[in-house]
């Protein structure tokens, strides 16, 4: 079996079955590592995603047999204003929050990426957000933004601003979702900052010599190293931003005060399915928000080939 | 390490000014924890004086016994069933996920690039598109209002932390499972004992990154849950604020102690990132 053979003749020729047969076997034991997860993928995500295109199609509310009405669900919701509204806003919410979002937490990398006495400090500071639970961080910033006696207007009037109201005027609230979905950028910063610590130190030293500019290290070293990340970052906060749930629900409840400002499609997803059981709606709700998530995806990823750069490709 | 004797005055002002600016964007970060932290030890009163007070004065701590004798927020109840659903699936991630990360990473097989592909897909896909027929799955199998529907998929996999962890096991030079091969190791001993020493520092990350993301974690056990007493934090927090939005100094004194053990883990588990991350710069 896997006897070696001693250095000399003898190794050099059965070197290649060896190798033939070392290849058989990964190619067995690939299939048995990644298999409890092809098992989840298919109990957790392929069949009920096949599933939810079927209820979509159906009158189903939870108990009872789901009955067969085709498209109805479809025109209920394209007739729902309620649907057009948090569509509305939740694509406002994530084409603002996203790319200042990512501009943000690469601004911050690159300042963190840098060795001083207080790296440490800041570095903590801005992982910190990340792990405050949505629903506290949501509640806090009802606080911080209370037009009356929260710190943040008080610091805009102190400066000579007139600040909105930010929970109770319409204008104004989807802002307030934004702000608080820009403070957690922990993640993001870390990802980037991977990437940069990545970048091989002799390829940012010769950059250093070549060009005495700090932007352009930054627009032709750094930021092509990096688009990996950017790609993943970008990927991923679109995608989540569209899914924004729990900080509209704290805020807004789910009417999405004030005036429907705060209503995201989530959560009248969330109606749909658990307060009026209407899994028909709901599912046709979610088959809707896949396919603008998918478009958008390939998309991104279409124009990610002309973009991004991968090191050790084709492995 | 560069260490130069005499410092340039242009060098010392960049510094400075490199450091203003990096602590007055520390100070923006902060304000939202400073002012929780600060409301908790207030009254509702003291809460919204105006002008604002920026030192609780007198330093109340009644909220925190209240917090602790209160039957609408069980908070130490809540806080060990957080501490188990967030412990569970992080054990359960960092082994499963590392099965199949070190199988798309390190792995040639055919078909591999197309499950991969499905993984990224899944990862991309909204968590709500296949959520309701799971749920009614759960519930028709009964384990609707346990915990079984939050972790038991984690055993699995994650599309997320196995897309994480693949880059980092993309990572793992090929000459040393090669080497490892050829000398008739097995398949399970190069992942364990090659492999895994490998990325020993991902998989700590991966497991905090789950740790936290369940600890935050909103939507599953609002919809699975319905027993206050079967809570986790987060959920618990919130039916506590919105059955009492009046009581803002108990809400802050929730808010801060169920942020306070993710802040406290990442201050005690941060020298185990920066020693992984100056590990592997040593090479």
């Amino acid at each position: 079996m896997g006897k070696s053979t001693p250095s000399g003749q003898a190794g050099a020729e059965t070197l290649p079955r060896r190798r033939r047969r070392a290849g058989r076997n990964e190619a067995r034991a690939g299939v048995l590592f990644a298999l409890p997860w092809m098992i989840g993928l298919a109990i957790f995500t392929a069949i009920p995603l096949v599933l939810t295109f079927y209820i979509a199609q159906a009158r189903f509310q939870i108990t009872g047999a789901p009955k067969w009405v085709g498209l109805q669900n479809y025109s209920a919701i394209w007739a729902d204003p309620a649907v057009w509204t948090s569509a509305q806003n939740t694509l406002m919410f994530a084409m603002i929050s996203v790319p200042i979002k990512l501009v943000l937490a690469l601004c911050l990398a690159l300042l963190l990426n840098r060795v001083t006495m207080l790296s440490g400090f800041y570095r903590t500071v801005f992982y910190l957000p990340f792990l405050m639970p949505a629903v506290a961080g949501s509640i806090v910033f009802i606080l911080l933004l209370n037009p009356v006696a929260g710190p943040v207007n008080m610091m805009l009037q102190a400066m000579g601003l007139s600040p909105p109201d930010w929970l109770l005027d319409p204008k104004a609230a989807l802002w307030t979702l934004i702000l608080l979905s820009l403070w957690p950028l922990g993640v993001e910063t870390l990802v980037f900052l991977g990437g940069l610590q990545n970048i091989p130190k002799d390829i940012s030293e010769a950059a250093d010599l070549d060009s005495p500019r700090g932007w352009h290290k930054l627009v032709w070293i750094t930021i092509p190293l990096i688009t990996p990340m950017i790609l993943f970052n970008l990927v991923t906060g679109i995608i989540y931003s569209f899914q924004v749930f729990t900080q509209a629900l704290v805020i807004g409840g789910t009417t999405g005060k004030p005036a429907e400002a705060t209503l995201m499609y989530m959560v009248v997803l969330y109606r749909a399915a658990f307060r009026y059981f209407n899994m028909g709606h709901a599912a046709a709700m979610a088959t809707v928000l896949f396919v603008v998530v998918l478009l958008l995806t390939l998309l991104i990823f279409r124009t990610a080939r002309s973009w991004v750069y991968y090191e050790g490709e084709s492995r | 390490m560069k260490k130069t004797s005499r410092i340039a005055p242009a060098r010392v002002a960049q510094t400075l000014v490199y450091h203003a600016v990096m602590l007055a964007i520390s100070a923006v970060f902060l304000l939202p924890f400073y002012w929780m932290a600060i409301s908790a030890f207030k009254n509702n009163a003291e809460i919204f004086a105006n002008p604002v007070l920026w030192f609780p004065d007198p330093i109340r701590l009644e909220n925190l016994t209240a917090l602790l004798t209160r039957d609408d927020f069980p908070f130490l109840r809540q806080f060990a069933n957080s501490v188990f659903y967030a412990l569970s699936v992080a054990c359960a991630v960092c082994f499963s996920c590392s099965l199949a990360a070190y199988s798309f990473g390190c792995l040639r097989w055919r078909g591999r690039n197309l499950v991969f592909g499905l993984t990224v897909c899944a990862l991309l896909l909204p968590g709500i598109v296949t959520f309701l027929p799971v749920y009614l799955g759960w519930t028709k199998l009964g384990l609707n209002g346990t915990y079984w529907p939050l972790i038991a998929p984690f055993f699995f996999g994650d599309a997320f932390f196995i897309f994480m962890l693949r880059q980092f096991f993309l990572g793992v030079p090929r000459e040393l499972m090669d080497a490892a091969r050829l000398d008739g190791a097995s398949e399970f001993r190069i992942w364990w004992q090659i492999v895994l020493p490998q990325v020993r520092t991902p998989l700590i990350i991966v497991g905090l990154f789950a740790i936290v993301y369940t600890w935050n974690e909103f939507f599953g056990p609002l919809i699975y849950l319905q027993d206050r007493d079967e809570f986790p934090l987060s959920l618990g927090l919130f039916t506590f604020q919105a059955a009492r939005a009046r009581e803002w100094s108990i809400s802050m004194t929730g808010a801060l102690l169920t942020a306070l053990p993710m802040v406290v883990l990442f201050l005690v588990t941060q020298r185990l990132f920066r020693q992984g991350l100056a590990s592997s710069t040593l090479k």
